[in-house]
């Protein structure tokens, strides 16, 4: 397989193509007519995604540096970049992304009904975002796909939306917008200390070679954690999040949790720890952190707990597994940041798929209120099955991709922050008090209505949906091994620089 | 070759695209009287006068090309042939190509005078490229009254709607009334200075052979005067109304090239005439700043008619281009002429999908009329989409490389608070510019509206297309752009320093 890969030089296009072939897909979507579109768009996403796969083999294991990178001038003046790039940790981001773009666009079929050639063009657009933030080694190019994918989710929310659907994209927008746009002024106040030695650029290599005080870091550290969470999100900046998932059509839903939440997470890995290494590690800086994130699981699990709409309920549970994220992060151990890892790969699988059971139930009956179904188990049990499994993953059962991830987390915070971890363990007991009872209620319980004794179990296309999820929620909790030996040196180079970088000395005068 | 200005010669080559310009103008107005008056009915092919007067806005455009060749003289000659004044040329001559573009059907419909309209155009544009390219006040003077008379008589040019007439006589006093205080700033600063000319000027305060007191009195009146022009806020009274009240044409024109030509004095006056005192003027261009952009955002939250929601859309971009101005250096400067080429693009775009969708007389201004324009004229809505993406500052537009290009500016200069004020009211004005295209993409029309007759001629297709490849050309590689702009810049920032340097 390697050499196969050498042979076609794979290492020099794969990135480009990744980011610029769904833009391409768009461009084919839009030329063809209405009724092809979702086929073309599958077509294309499914090409992508296979070759992706490529990036498995070709990634050399053991390198912590930036593989595959390329750099070309963008705008030279400025000095921006076409600069990308990934390593261990957007490795796992892009194939996550690759792989939800096909089933999410497979998921829609059914349930996108009108306007669906603008719909599958704005989500091959929300794809080259995606695949762009994950990749950008330049922060300007990262900050233009970062704001670049807020337009099509803006306009999948807003016009295939549920009834408040104008309200919940426009909070999402500018709760996003708030956060990045702060983060621009931190961006380019690093830009401005590049220029001390020459011209100033944007390139990551470069940012991270400038030397900050205190003072500066923690500033800094306030824009861009600011944006950040707001994306992640954290609690108490979430409010954005069950309205736009309630109201966002299924495959907004699903590309959201999945993807667009870890583009905050990522964010503190590719950005602010290696950045702000002395802030990072400021002793309140991590107690707000590890605070919030901690606050987020039990706050979200307790909320969750009394959600009467399902899709509200597994919106909820998003907050809760993006705070044992945060504070596997902030624990600034091996095993935290990898198992924060492993939560987002796990999250974005598990949650994906939930969202994707809901949509279908909600095709079927027109609503995602958990009363009004029960017993379905007994007359579709294709259906009960994933669901169960789906949702033990993403409580967190031994033997699933959850249970590795919030375990290697929790242990990681318990050796810095033992009392931090030991609450935040409450957390995973809470994710059980609210899935299972949510599971009961749709699956078991009596067959009392009559509507759903003639619910139809899952068809093909959704067999074929889910089964990848299901087997990949399986696959990640058996054998994480190579998950984990991809993403450790780079994570080991994050925290070599945390622990070994000092500020720089405060200036004299302000 | 190199222009030194010792014969008359010089000066008419310096002055080339002017020239071409205003006998342009003049064989238009004439060819529109051999046409026939406005009373008679309107005829096919009556646009013609309007492509004449782009043939015109070509033929200086050529001028200006041309001018790159030549060298400008050593020392403060009257007339400025640096890559300012040519930068700040092509964004007049586009916006004046492009408000020709959208005008003729509006004119016809209308039964305005054709000659006279688009011969105004021509004039008001040979006004805005002298206030450009000219470093004496009372030549800046009176290139500013040719600009505003034109634009004073083109906004109340439908004298029969009386909205149009209230336009034109509310700009003409007000206008009349800042340029008072210009005036008299003037007056005072040669008082001070002993000249009129920005680099005499320039170097009687780097030599401290000013007087002191009525410097800054007549800095303070100019900085009113201008804000006045730029409608910064609390001078900004009479634009909405004037906006809303004016031919849809006129007001694309006005809201882009008469708010940049004074932007283009207001920079070469206080950056070349008062950059060596900026502490004289940088609190008053900080507190307008900042006004600006936060009160226009925010009353912009609150419009309901589109032609009043971009005429405080244009307030709170003044803000924006304030903070490049208060910046005072070479990166800013270069955004400000950055900035203002997308806006004029962006703008006069946006405006142009107004006057489509607006009706017969205008009488669909209303934002609920917006509601469903995706369904019925998607090209309509996605052009206009893209121009409100890039006036909220959108990446992959060039509105958006022109906030960047004022905020490194900004950054470099240190203006931190000021930069912060900037991206939060840029949020702000998200909320306003996304509410036109959730009208047009998320809500079907209400059942009462009538079918509206929307038809979009050649001349107003051509536009939009030129308006868009800007938008999106300087959004995605500005590189060409930002070049330009770097020189213009240097051209007018170089010319300052080496004038202070000389200095006995």
């Amino acid at each position: 397989m390697t050499s196969l890969l050498q042979a076609v030089a794979f290492d020099s296009w794969i990135l480009h193509v990744l980011v610029w072939g769904p833009m391409a897909a768009m461009l084919h979507v839009l030329l063809e007519d209405e009724e092809r579109s979702g086929h073309i768009a599958f077509g294309w996403t499914l090409a992508l995604f296979v070759v992706s796969l490529g990036l498995w083999w070709s990634f050399t294991v053991g390198d912590p540096g930036f593989q595959m990178a390329s750099s070309v001038p963008w705008i030279e003046a400025w000095g921006v970049h076409y600069a990308l790039g990934i390593d261990g940790i957007s490795l796992f981001m892009v194939l996550l992304s690759c792989f939800t773009a096909p089933i999410t666009i497979l998921g829609s079929f059914r349930y996108i009904t009108r306007r669906r050639k603008s719909f599958y063009a704005l989500m091959l657009l929300l794809q080259t975002g995606i695949i762009g933030v994950f990749t950008a080694l330049d922060l300007m190019l990262f900050y233009v796909f970062f704001e670049l994918t807020l337009v099509p989710m803006y306009f999948i929310v807003g016009v295939w939306g549920g009834k408040r659907r104008i309200y919940a994209a426009v909070k999402f927008f500018l709760y996003t917008a708030v956060g990045s746009l702060l983060m621009l002024v931190g961006i380019l106040y690093l830009y401005a200390a590049t220029a001390g030695a020459g011209d100033g650029s944007f390139a990551y290599l470069d940012i991270l070679g400038v030397s900050l005080s205190m003072r500066e870091q923690l500033w800094l550290f306030a824009a861009f954690a600011l944006a950040f969470s707001i994306k992640v999100p954290l609690f108490p900046f979430h409010t954005w999040l069950p309205d736009a998932h309630v109201e966002a059509p299924t495959p907004g839903s699903v590309v959201l949790a999945a993807i667009l939440l870890k583009m905050g997470t990522y964010g503190f890995l590719r950005f602010l720890l290696p950045f702000f290494p002395a802030a990072s590690q400021h002793p309140s800086v991590v107690t707000v952190m590890l605070v919030l994130g901690t606050a987020g699981i039990v706050y979200a699990a307790w909320v969750a707990a009394v959600q009467p709409d399902a899709k509200k309920l597994v919106a909820y549970t998003s907050v809760a597994h993006m705070g044992f994220v945060v504070i596997g992060i902030f624990a600034l151990t091996l095993n935290g940041i990898q198992g924060g890892l492993v939560v987002m790969i796990s999250h974005g699988i598990s949650t994906g798929a939930l969202f994707l059971i809901l949509g279908m139930l909600y095709e079927r009956r027109h609503t995602r209120l958990t009363g009004e179904f029960g017993g379905l188990a007994r007359v579709a049990p294709m259906l009960a099955l994933a669901l169960v499994i789906t949702a033990l993953a993403s409580i967190g059962l031994p033997g699933t991709s959850g249970f590795v991830g919030e375990f290697l987390a929790l242990l990681g915070t318990f050796e810095t922050h033992p009392v931090t971890a030991v609450i935040a363990t409450s957390g995973v007991i809470f994710a059980a008090y609210y899935m299972l009872p949510m599971v009961q209620r749709v699956l078991f319980n009596e067959l009392d209505r009559e509507e759903n004794r003639s619910m139809p179990d899952l068809s093909r296309r959704e067999i074929f949906i889910l089964s990848p999820m299901v087997a990949l929620m399986i696959v990640i909790g058996v054998a994480p091994t190579p998950i984990l030996e991809r993403m450790e040196p780079s994570v080991e180079a994050i925290l070599e620089r945390v622990h070994t970088t000092p500020p720089a000395e405060e200036p004299a005068d302000s | 070759m190199t222009l030194d200005f010792s014969t008359p010669a010089h000066y008419l080559l310096a002055l080339l695209p002017e020239i071409v310009l205003s006998v342009w103008g003049t064989v238009v107005l004439l060819a529109g009287v051999w046409k026939g008056g406005a009373t008679s009915a309107p005829r096919a092919g009556s646009g013609n006068l309007a492509v004449l007067a782009m043939v015109g806005v070509l033929a200086a455009a050529f001028a200006n090309g041309w001018l790159y060749g030549l060298t400008p003289g050593q020392g403060s000659t009257m007339i400025a042939v640096d890559r300012f004044h040519l930068f700040a040329n092509w964004i007049f001559l586009l916006a004046a190509m492009l408000a020709l573009a959208i005008s003729p059907a509006y004119v016809r419909r209308q039964r305005l005078q054709e000659g006279e309209f688009h011969a105004l155009v021509l004039f008001a544009t040979v006004g805005m490229m002298l206030m450009g390219g000219t470093r004496d006040l009372i030549v800046i003077f009176l290139a500013l009254e040719v600009m505003s008379i034109s634009a004073y008589v083109l906004s109340g040019f439908n004298r029969r709607d009386p909205k149009s007439a209230e336009s034109g006589l509310k700009y003409f006093l007000l206008g009349a009334f800042s340029t008072g205080f210009l005036l008299y700033g003037i007056a005072l600063v040669y008082g001070a200075t002993g000249s009129t000319n920005l680099g005499l000027i320039a170097l009687a305060i780097g030599s401290d052979a000013a007087v002191a007191g009525l410097l800054h009195v007549g800095i303070a009146l100019l900085a009113i005067g201008f804000a006045f022009k730029v409608s910064a806020i609390p001078f900004h009274m009479w634009t909405p109304d004037v906006y809303e009240g004016a031919p849809s044409p006129v007001t694309a024109f006005m809201s882009a090239s008469v708010k940049a030509a004074a932007f283009v004095a207001f920079a070469r006056v206080f950056l070349v005439g008062f950059g060596g005192i900026p502490g004289s003027w940088y609190a008053i261009g900080w507190w307008l700043a900042a006004l600006t952009m936060v009160i226009a955002n925010v009353i912009a939250l609150a419009q309901t008619n589109v032609k009043r929601l971009l005429a405080y859309s244009s307030i709170a971009h003044a803000g924006y281009l304030l903070v490049a101005i208060v910046a005072l250096n070479q990166n800013a400067t270069a955004g400000l002429l950055f900035y203002l080429l997308v806006y004029t693009a962006m703008n006069i775009g946006a405006f142009a999908v107004i006057l489509c969708v607006s009706g017969h007389g205008e009488e669909r201004l209303g934002i609920h009329r917006y509601a469903g324009l995706g369904a019925r004229h998607p090209a309509l809505a996605v052009c206009l989409t893209i121009f409100l993406l890039s006036l909220a500052g959108f990446p992959g537009t060039g509105g958006f490389m022109g906030k960047i290009f004022i905020l490194q500016g900004a950054a470099e200069a240190g203006l931190w608070t000021l930069s912060v004020i900037f991206v939060l009211t840029t949020v702000v004005s998200y909320y306003y510019y996304l509410r036109i295209a959730w009208y047009m993409w998320m809500r079907e029309a209400a059942e009462s509206d009538e079918p509206d007759p929307v038809t979009v001629p050649l001349t107003m297709r051509f536009a939009m297309g030129a308006a868009v490849a800007v938008v999106i050309g300087l959004g995605v590689f500005p590189g060409g752009g930002v070049g330009f702009a770097r020189a213009g810049a240097e051209g007018l920032l170089t010319a300052g320093a080496l004038l202070l340097g000389a200095a006995p």
